[in-house]
């Protein structure tokens, strides 16, 4: 707290310096680790993305579910796309947009983009989780892992619905 | 002093008053005084507000009693975030950068009216955020407004004024520094607390430039004046939103330094190690910005590895080093004290009835051990798929900065009333006692949040089990964040009620002794200084500092590890 002496630049001590080399190896460990998992892992964050715009976007969207629609539940679709495809899931307020019928094991390109708000897409309980931003339409590439029912979460608040934006992925 | 003629036209008109502090034997200047006053009555002020929002929230996460509807856990959820993160924090740092640019150095007050022409503004835009949000259900968007969200334009203007009082505020800092510096108050170098109060202060300084990026067009756009992108909205946020929160980390670690010789009596290890540990926060921690943008569209592998990792993890490495440094010192002022035995028996004789101790120990523990390990974790560029916008998030902030930045500052109003209010602390044994509560139920909130994060459960969410996604065990971490919260809020009312009785009861009164428990002995008299004989004696080495190091770096490994293996279980993402 008080002034130091004039000259306080003096060599550290051992204790000093065996600490400083091992957080600083650690350092470099942490820093190398996401390289590798980049090259070596088979879960990253996905980085293609289109400039788009929510009238574009719908109408993909929209041509999507006309061409693979297979069911229909609560007066959403339930759209089945082959695997490989490009698929397209729409947030807005405060809906997910269509429910999508994946296979086990099948790779898709699966877009998401916002019709209005910044949107959360949260995969639970897989717990995946992708931010949702308008102008954006931003492809992931995934393959399910496991079977069943998922539910998509909306976990970046969209106004006072926010809660009840919730949707589906089923996987067969 | 009065001698010296002003030689800057702002500090021409400012009269030197002073009084000289009994205790510290330093020279308190008026000015000083009553702006570090005002400042923190308004930072007690809102953590008021922030902590009863806090409560009602908590309650309503707590599935049991599920409180609040929607539209009122919305609402005080945007306040509870503008009040603490942002008013509570930045209203308590301005009185410690007053206090550090003066008195510490002796110096005068160079520019009180541009002070308190900040104050006020900060007085004004945090009344005005909370009025807003309270009163208008559109301008509900939460603390970070993403855009195009839109809320009432009194809510950016508010946080516009309120970032422009705290600019000038600390621009009023750096005067004090240069006027001090030219009419020679202090002797070489600043002291280490001012260096680490200059660094936050710097830190500001690029934060709330940041700031007005955001939020000044954000205002634009809000009367239709002009367009903005929410993807580039968010970049300009964060750069605001993340580095604001670092302010805070070398505000707090400041006053680490600053407790740690209060109540010690350290005299730092090696001045040079603890200063380059702040030059790197200077340089690398603003990369940090990046953590909130990491499963953004838009953005490649390389700029998030680069930015999230701040380089190198070089900021961290600042962190690791002061986590060493400052118990390295305190073990060596309490082994020279006699307290020698064995590798931890220095710690068992710490002054625990002291309250700037209990909150310092407190406050490196919950910063350390949770807060710093799960925010490295989670802010990996993969690992945050796991984490992003659960409440893996707010469980690591609620402990960097309601556990340690909070918890730190609160020990130290302990020493702020006495000193500069000039009142005796009553209720002596609430403020012993008081950042042990308030440490363990952040500590709970904290677990609470981070383990239903890891079960998927989303931040800012009034209900998320009805989702049917969740599982039922979430109920039981929900629970253990309220009963937290229950405890951390019991925590802050002690505090508020010790700053009250003592500042509203009873006549000034010069302080008589700098520790409020302990006597009369005063570490901060140059004649109490540890000797180099004592530093550098065989016996007094940190020893023991060096394996509590090691655990936590073996907790850091398990932790971080752990998540890999998750993300690696997790289906295929490309």
């Amino acid at each position: 707290m008080l002034a130091p002496e004039q000259t306080w630049w003096k060599p550290m001590g051992r204790l000093e310096k065996t600490w400083l080399t091992v957080a600083l190896v650690w350092c470099i460990f942490l820093t190398i680790m996401m390289p590798l998992w980049y090259f070596m892992g088979k879960q990253n964050v996905p980085t293609e993305t289109y400039r788009t715009t929510p009238q574009d976007y719908a109408a993909k969207v929209n041509e999507f579910v006309a061409t693979y629609q297979v069911g229909e539940e609560n007066g959403v679709p339930i759209v089945a796309p082959p695997p490989g495809s490009d698929v397209y899931l729409r947030a807005s307020t405060w809906q997910w947009y269509p429910i999508l019928q994946l296979e086990k094991g099948k790779e898709y390109r699966l877009h998401v983009s916002s019709m209005d708000y910044n949107h959360g897409f949260s995969l639970q309980p897989v717990n995946i989780n992708l931010q949702v931003v308008p102008g954006y339409d931003y492809v992931a590439t995934i393959t399910p892992t496991t079977t069943g029912e998922f539910t998509i979460v909306c976990n970046e608040y969209c106004f006072l619905g926010h809660h009840t934006m919730i949707g589906k992925i089923i996987v067969k | 002093m009065s001698a010296l003629s002003p030689t800057f036209p702002w500090a021409a008109g400012a009269k030197d008053e002073y009084r000289a502090c009994p205790v510290t034997t330093l020279k308190v200047d008026m000015h000083t005084e009553r702006l570090v006053i005002a400042n923190a009555v308004m930072a007690v002020v809102c953590l008021v507000l922030g902590g009863i929002a806090a409560l009602l929230i908590a309650l309503t996460r707590w599935q049991a009693i599920h409180l609040l509807d929607a539209l009122w856990f919305y609402r005080l959820l945007t306040l509870h975030g503008i009040d603490m993160l942002v008013a509570w924090i930045v209203f308590f740092e301005m009185a410690g950068l007053h206090f550090g640019s003066t008195v510490l150095l002796n110096a005068r007050h160079a520019a009180p009216k541009l002070a308190w022409l900040g104050f006020i503004l900060m007085t004004v835009g945090g009344l005005m955020a909370n009025f807003v949000v309270l009163f208008d259900t559109n301008s509900i968007v939460t603390f970070t407004a993403y855009v195009p969200m839109k809320a009432h334009p009194l809510f950016y203007l508010s946080y516009i004024l309120f970032a422009v009082g705290a600019l000038i505020a600390v621009i009023t800092f750096f005067i004090n520094i240069v006027v001090a510096k030219r009419e020679k108050r202090f002797e070489g170098s600043l002291p280490l607390v001012v260096f680490g109060l200059m660094t936050a202060a710097i830190l500001a300084t690029y934060t709330l430039l940041e700031g007005a990026a955001a939020i000044v067009p954000a205002f634009f756009w809000s009367l239709g004046l002009m367009d903005l992108d929410p993807g580039i909205y968010r970049n300009f946020f964060w750069g605001f939103g993340h580095p604001a929160q670092q302010v805070n980390l070398a505000a707090m670690v400041a006053i680490w330094y600053a407790l740690a010789q209060m109540t010690v009596g350290i005299r730092p290890l090696n001045e040079k190690f603890s200063r380059l540990a702040f030059i790197l926060y200077l340089f690398f921690i603003n990369l940090g910005s990046a953590h909130h943008l990491l499963v953004d569209p838009g953005l490649t592998f390389g700029w998030k590895a680069v930015n999230t990792s701040y380089a190198m993890y070089l900021a961290v490495l600042g962190s690791m080093m002061h986590a060493f440094s400052i118990p390295a010192a305190m073990e060596v002022a309490l082994r020279a004290k006699g307290y020698r035995k064995g590798l931890f028996g220095w710690l068992r004789n710490g002054p625990w009835n002291e309250p700037g101790f209990g909150a310092l120990v407190m406050s490196m523990i919950l910063f350390g051990w949770i807060g710093g390990v799960t925010g490295v974790t989670i802010g990996t560029e993969q690992i945050n798929m796991l984490a992003h916008n659960t409440l893996r998030l707010p469980g690591h902030f609620h402990a960097t900065v309601v556990g340690g930045t909070t918890t730190a500052f609160m020990g130290f109003t302990y020493y702020v009333i006495p000193l500069i209010f000039r009142k005796e602390l009553k209720l002596k044994k609430w403020a012993t006692w008081q950042p042990y509560v308030f440490g363990f139920g952040t500590m709970l909130v904290s677990l609470g949040m981070i383990t239903s994060g890891l079960q998927g459960v989303s931040r800012r969410n009034w209900d998320i089990t009805f989702s049917g996604a969740i599982p039922g065990t979430v109920n039981l971490t929900l629970a253990i964040l309220g009963i937290g919260a229950l405890i951390a809020v019991a925590g802050g009312i002690m505090y508020v009620t010790v700053v009250l009785v003592s500042i509203l009861t009873g006549p000034r009164l010069e302080a008589s002794s700098l520790l409020l428990t302990a006597g009369t002995h005063n570490p901060l008299l140059e004649s109490t200084k540890l000797t180099d004989q004592q530093m550098e004696d065989k016996q007094n080495q940190p020893r023991g500092t060096l394996v509590l190091v090691f655990a936590f770096l073996v907790w850091f490994a398990v932790y971080y590890l752990t998540n890999w293996w998750l993300l690696g279980r997790t289906w295929f993402i490309r």
